[in-house]
């Protein structure tokens, strides 16, 4: 079983892509994409996890006594976090505009050019 | 492309890269195995710079550079929001009417303000020593300010949230990480090497300059959130277009 982190993470990414290709609202497809980032916070912290581990913060715990978990996973998922936030209010902004400028948010509605 | 080709497409390209992630999958290290080389490697970096928090030191020291970049993205995000959401000529801003909140609501939102504030607060400062740093603690920041919003009203809060203050702020966040990088040029050092003294383990004032590019992402992330999020209620509180949309009546 050690493998369905990894699949569980692959199958996020997947159903991610799914919604995407799919959406029909274009605020429906920035949470879409959200679902396929937060495969690569799974991923990511299935690779770093270690048996009986531990935060890899030495404030209380004295440093070899214990396993910790890989920090480097940890450090790249919560930059992830951060950028994925601020990522999707952008593209919230722009659903904003669109929608106001076209008055839709079908992005099948949106072949056209206007202005 | 018709809707069900697209679907087709679709199906097809799923399946593929369906099966070449599980192929992969069985090729990557077991979960949960003892085999993390370039964490042992991160932590013993870490102890060594007298860093507590292992994730603090691997993103404002051993990935300095990186956490630029990462922060210039987060940047240009909030600059790009900013540029997108202005006001523009067809609209115009109309204050909003006060609503009475509930005295419960008013009551715990006023006292969840200040407390939050410190934690916020607390988590930035005690970002190499203990779980957080300036990513999170500015998100709680900037949450906490926002509670004046729920609490009271929208004119409160745009009281103590003066966006273009903010906005200098969140640039002085990203310049503060640029030139404390470059102050490490100044002692001879490489760009965003650490160059200060480490001090002692497991205090304040450890870790070389891990607390300062901390103190400066704090800065630009709770300025940044606070930014985003006034653009966001502006369009939705104050901004009103007035439905007038030539391209849609002149396509009809």
């Amino acid at each position: 079983m050690s493998v369905l982190p990894y699949v569980s993470a692959a199958w996020l990414f997947l159903i991610g892509c799914y919604g995407l290709a799919t959406s029909r609202n274009l605020i429906h497809a920035v949470g879409c994409l959200a679902v396929c980032q937060s495969a690569t916070y799974v991923l990511l912290l299935t690779i770093g996890y270690r048996a009986g581990g531990t935060a890899p913060v030495f404030s209380d715990i004295a440093p070899g006594s214990r396993p910790v978990v890989d920090p480097v996973v940890q450090a790249l998922t919560l930059t992830d976090i951060v950028i994925g936030a601020t990522v999707t209010a952008l593209l919230l902004s722009l659903v904003i505009q669109v929608a106001k400028r076209h008055r839709t948010v079908d992005p099948d509605e949106l072949s056209e050019l206007r202005g | 492309m018709s809707r069900r080709l697209r679907l087709w497409v679709l199906a097809v390209g799923g399946l593929g890269v369906a099966v070449l992630l599980l192929v992969a999958c069985f090729g990557l290290p077991a979960f949960g195995g003892t085999w993390h080389p370039y964490g042992d490697r991160a932590v013993h970096a870490a102890l060594a710079r007298h860093t507590a928090n292992t994730i603090s030191s691997v993103n404002f020291d051993q990935r300095a550079f990186d956490t630029l970049g990462e922060e210039s993205i987060l940047f240009g995000a909030v600059l790009g929001t900013v540029v997108l959401l202005r006001q523009t000529r067809d609209e115009e801003r109309q204050p909003p009417e006060p609503v009475p909140v509930a005295p419960p609501v008013r009551r715990y939102a006023l006292l969840a303000l200040p407390v939050t504030l410190l934690i916020g607060l607390y988590v930035i400062a005690h970002g190499q020593l203990s779980p957080g740093g300036g990513f999170q603690g500015g998100v709680v920041v900037a949450t906490s300010l926002h509670l004046l919003y729920i609490a009271v009203d929208y004119r409160a809060l745009e009281r103590i949230r003066p966006v273009g203050t903010y906005e200098v702020a969140d640039a002085a966040g990203e310049a503060a990480y640029l030139l404390v990088g470059a102050a490490a040029l100044l002692t001879g050092a490489a760009f965003l090497a650490n160059f200060l003294p480490y001090g002692t383990f497991n205090t304040l004032s450890s870790g070389g300059t891990v607390p300062l590019l901390n103190a400066a992402i704090g800065v630009e992330v709770a300025c940044g959130v606070v930014v985003l999020l006034a653009r966001f209620l502006d369009q939705a509180v104050e901004i009103e277009s007035d439905d007038r949309d030539d391209g849609a009546e002149a396509r009809t």
